[in-house]
């Protein structure tokens, strides 16, 4: 499905860390964000999820049609890997697990408790939640962070298949997927500068909300 | 929905779930009130109502900061939000799982406790009817005040410093209504005005808290 923002503005907290984010991104097709840590791929990510409403521009989708993939897994230590996907499933109204449990490789797994997993069985449980949600714009955040090569090339085709169904996806990630139809856009151009100086009064700093 | 429902109780009994926290809580303090008081048993029956009903919202408390803080911390949240589920219906099933989880085991086990405060037998329906009435309102404030906090790390005290006071007039109408039934006196108004509280907070708190959770997202 078609997507894209124009003249987008979102922001951190308090803070606007982009301005100007304009991009359009075809069906079929995956847009690749590249930026040094810290220039906003996070926050360009939760706004386009709907977590944080723009500060101003035009979002042309629907955030009813996105996925999303955050940093964090997301996942109950104390439920199986089966009674986790489940849950993901019956919130979604998909309630059937298997698309998922085939394309990530998990069907081994299935009664182990989420905290006995490794980091990397931990991702791909965390990513194989992406086939329940039946929505057609993946926005994922740091994606292949601790798998190894061959959960990456399987994170690659399950990516490749959703964007054969006319899918899309906005990906945050340092490595090279291999993708098909992928396009880069390099963020670095659309931080915000900061007019205002930094206040003094340390109940406005970040650090203490 | 039932399925946030379902996991929510499923975590609760599965090892490091509050389920039996607040209920152990309950106990220990009402055990304890008649060794500190004194085996008096006048003075016992005229405090049970309001020890009965502190002990409630004390436990009610105490699981508070659970509600939402694991969802946060490990990310489930920030997919809650952006599920289908409104946040209204997720604040809604969160305070029911809540209310199952310490609400509805107080009521039942609150008439065996009142026999050790000898507390009068003629008020124990009383006492049961205004925890199974006035309990849910608790839990339904105790979301709303998590919520407020969801961001903050140890924001367990400042729950316990929003919430007690938007607690008060539950804990009024709850005990009153069981020291008029211990007393013989008509009790309805004080549980009619107790399930006015509890209908208020379930019309509106939900929205609230769902407001609070889009900002705390944010």
């Amino acid at each position: 499905m078609n997507f894209g923002v124009e003249n987008l503005a979102c922001r951190r907290g308090e803070v606007t860390v982009l301005t100007g984010v304009t991009f359009e991104v075809a069906a079929g097709e995956a847009l690749i964000l590249r930026a040094p840590n810290g220039a906003g791929k996070t926050t360009l990510l939760r706004c386009l999820a709907g977590l944080t409403p723009p500060v101003s521009g035009v979002l042309n989708f629907s955030i009813e049609d996105v996925a999303y993939a955050a940093h964090a897994d997301g996942l109950k230590a104390q439920l199986s890997v089966e009674e986790n996907l489940q849950f993901w499933a019956d919130i979604f109204g998909t309630h059937n697990i298997t698309p998922a449990v085939e394309t990530f490789d998990l069907e081994s797994l299935l009664t182990r408790r989420a905290q006995d997993l490794s980091a990397g069985q931990k991702r791909r449980l965390s990513l194989s939640r992406l086939m329940l949600t039946r929505r057609s714009i993946w926005a994922l955040d740091e994606p292949t962070v601790s798998l190894d090569t061959e959960n990456v090339a399987r994170f690659a085709a399950a990516i490749t298949a959703h964007l054969a169904q006319g899918g899309s996806a906005i990906l945050a990630t340092h490595i090279d997927l291999g993708l098909p139809s992928a396009r880069t856009l390099d963020l670095s151009p659309y931080r915000a500068i900061l007019q205002d100086t930094p206040s003094d009064d340390p109940f406005l700093d970040e650090a203490f909300l | 929905m039932i399925a946030l429902l379902r996991r929510d109780l499923r975590l609760a009994i599965r090892a490091g779930g509050g389920f039996g926290l607040g209920l152990a809580f309950f106990l220990i303090l009402v055990v304890l009130v008649p060794f500190g008081v004194g085996p008096n048993s006048d003075i016992l029956s005229r405090i049970a109502p309001g020890i009965l009903w502190v002990g409630a919202l004390l436990s009610c408390l105490l699981s508070l900061d659970r509600i939402f803080q694991l969802d946060y911390e490990d990310g489930t949240l920030d997919l809650l939000a952006t599920a289908p589920l409104p946040l209204e219906a997720a604040a809604t099933l969160k305070a029911l799982s809540h209310w199952l989880t310490t609400g509805l085991p107080l009521t039942i086990a609150a008439p065996f406790l009142g026999v050790l405060l000898s507390m009068p037998s003629g008020a124990t329906l009383w006492l049961v009817a205004s925890l199974a009435i006035g309990t849910p309102a608790l839990s339904m404030l105790g979301t709303f005040g998590a919520a407020l906090t969801v961001g903050l790390k140890r924001g367990g005290l400042l729950v316990s410093l929003l919430v007690l006071p938007l607690y008060m007039p539950t804990l009024i109408f709850g005990a009153e209504a069981v020291r008029r039934g211990a007393e013989g006196l008509p009790a309805t108004t004080a549980l009619l005005l107790l399930a006015a509280i509890t209908a208020g907070c379930a019309a509106l708190l939900p929205f609230a808290s769902a407001a609070a959770l889009r900002m705390n997202l944010r």
